[in-house]
């Protein structure tokens, strides 16, 4: 079993899009979207949910107004800022401490040292995630609750089930959707992969983001290419992007151009190559082809855990 | 006064909006700072292009075990939410990347045993770029977290009247620990299913973090006309839509702001500061 993963360091350059595509021309692949708060891939894949689940990362601090005696202990020890101090009063003081949920981190110190017992602690639900069905495969996908955190819990969760659904069926290859950026949740969807595409874009953005997450491939030791997506959006930065990326170490496996047919084919929830064959979608066969050589040449002895 | 330009989805321009709102309210003589709390992979600098005046490492305060002192209690490992220490029989081990500084460990240790010392994390540089008083941090590659940068980011903005907070993409605990202290947030996306699914999402975590909000519809005349209809019938208002330009495009592509590159661009960016501030 393979696992690659795609992610961009930068956002928008195009990830999903060619995740969809990616799908459409994979041989029974297994699906599994780790950007989980703000998940895209659905809205083309349209998941038939067959098992759904709730997610917990953590626990979640509570003041219970009633109990609340106004010490003030909770308000001193917090460290991230959720304490304040204007909750309802009860017949022992005008006003009480309150647990802001979305700045609390779940540490649970105000729980631990309230010496009134006056802090419920227990755990929170963060999100919830889906095994589904798709027109080319299964899918495991996730959404992480509004203002939620444990984001990169959640992202290991769903590689977890992707790679039991494959087990299960005897599926080969788990395409996994990234998350932007190079922090707790792009870590949680690389680590222990096998390969990773890195798509980037013809922009001086595009270029700075890939570089970091070019160093974040090579510091978690796991095989990389790129793709210049966009690419003729200013083909000079795509050529200093490409000899960047041959200075690293990484080979570009493909480049392809800008095309309103993505978009259109987003609209009609349709990956580009089911879409068209165009110039575009022909480019992204030609990617994909490179990707999958890619990947079936890594060693599984080479494999991180 | 504090704006926070974000977004759920990525590169819908949330950085070509930060950006070009910091420059077009310089250059209306406000005293402005531009605050890049993208840590992950900020942006900014390669359009404002500044001189840094300071760089400073941050981190989290992690605990230090004086192994002499320790008596094995165990307390430590049970007060820590996050499996970043574990007391074993003969030694206790730290796990710095799973540590959220919360301190816990000390707190609780009877015999005085933990003390903190900082785990460098990123590093934050202030600087300016002409007029625009300029703020970025940057998480070091293979760190987890970057909510300790982005608070140390939000610490370190001058004294200025008006603060641009640039937010990373998505909608999670990154995301919310740069817009919550905003005073109004710009929601930026683009006329696409996948950006109107994640301004959907933007949207709620801005209710429930109860600031108000506006959208800026970028790259409009690209895709359908599902989020105008969103925002209509959600009463939210569209602060201003930026054209599907090409000419914008390959200015970002090249590091050059838009107000700069397309003239006509910056009466658009002072439409939109004077509507937001």
């Amino acid at each position: 079993m393979k696992e690659l993963v795609i992610i961009s360091g930068k956002g928008g350059t195009g990830k999903t899009s060619l995740v969809a595509s990616f799908a459409a021309l994979a041989e029974n692949p297994v699906l599994a979207d780790c950007d989980v708060d703000a998940a895209d891939l659905h809205l083309v894949l349209e998941p038939t949910i067959r098992r759904r689940e709730k997610f917990s990362g953590g626990s979640r601090a509570r003041i219970m107004s009633g109990h609340c005696t106004a010490c003030g202990k909770c308000e001193e020890i917090c460290r991230f800022d959720a304490i304040y101090f204007d909750g309802p009063g009860n017949g022992r003081v005008p006003k009480t401490f309150r647990v802001d949920p979305i700045a609390c981190e779940g540490c649970g110190l105000c729980a631990w040292f309230c010496q009134d017992k006056a802090v419920e602690f227990a755990p929170a639900v963060n999100g919830e995630w889906f095994v589904s069905d798709t027109r080319f495969g299964p899918m495991v996908h996730a959404r992480l609750g509004v203002a939620e955190e444990n984001s990169g819990k959640l992202v290991s969760l769903v590689r977890t089930e992707a790679r039991q659904v494959a087990e299960q069926r005897h599926l080969e290859l788990i395409l996994v959707d990234g998350a932007p950026g190079i922090g707790c949740a792009v870590i949680a969807s690389v680590t222990g992969a096998d390969f990773i595409l890195v798509v980037t874009e013809p922009t001086l953005s595009g270029m700075h983001d890939l570089g970091r997450v070019a160093e974040l491939a090579g510091h978690f030791n796991i095989p990389a290419g790129v793709c210049i997506n966009k690419w003729d959006l200013n083909s000079e930065v795509a050529s200093r992007i490409e000899a960047d990326a041959s200075r690293r170490g990484l080979p570009v496996l493909g480049r392809v151009r800008y095309d309103r047919c993505v978009t259109e084919a987003q609209i009609q929830k349709k990956s580009v190559v089911e879409y068209t064959d165009n110039a575009a979608a022909e480019e992204i066969r030609q990617l994909y082809q490179a990707v999958h050589e890619a990947v079936s040449s890594t060693s599984p002895a080479g494999k991180q855990e | 006064m504090k704006i926070a330009v974000a977004s759920g989805k990525g590169g819908t321009g949330k950085t070509t909006v930060a950006t070009n709102l910091a420059f077009v309210a310089a250059r209306a003589g406000r005293r402005v700072a531009y605050v890049d709390c993208d840590v992950e992979e900020p942006n900014g600098h390669i359009f404002l292009k500044p001189q840094f005046e300071s760089t400073s490492a941050v981190g989290t305060s992690i605990p230090q075990v004086d192994e002499a002192k320790c008596t094995h209690c165990g307390l430590c490992g049970e007060i820590c939410q996050y499996k970043a220490i574990a007391p074993l029989a003969e030694t206790v081990l730290v796990f710095a990347d799973l540590c959220h500084g919360c301190g816990g460990c000390s707190l609780v240790c009877p015999v005085g045993a933990i003390t903190e010392v900082v785990h460098e994390t990123g590093e934050v540089q202030v600087g300016s770029a002409g007029d625009v008083r300029f703020v970025h941090g940057r998480l070091n590659i293979g760190q987890p977290m970057s909510p300790p940068v982005i608070r140390a980011v939000r610490k370190a903005v001058p004294e200025v009247d008006l603060a641009i907070f640039d937010a990373p993409p998505g909608t999670s605990c990154p995301v919310i620990e740069s817009v919550r202290d905003a005073d109004f947030v710009i929601l930026v996306t683009e006329p696409t299913p996948f950006g109107l699914n994640d301004l959907k999402l933007a949207v709620e975590m801005v209710h429930a973090l109860k600031l108000p909000l506006g959208v800026v519809i970028n790259r409009a005349g690209m895709g359908d006309r599902e989020t105008s209809a969103f925002c209509r019938q959600k009463n939210l208002a569209i602060l201003e839509e930026i054209p599907d330009d090409r000419r914008i495009a390959e200015a970002y592509s090249r590091g050059e702001m838009a107000c700069e590159a397309v003239a006509d661009y910056a009466r658009l960016f002072e439409r939109l500061l004077e509507k937001v501030t």
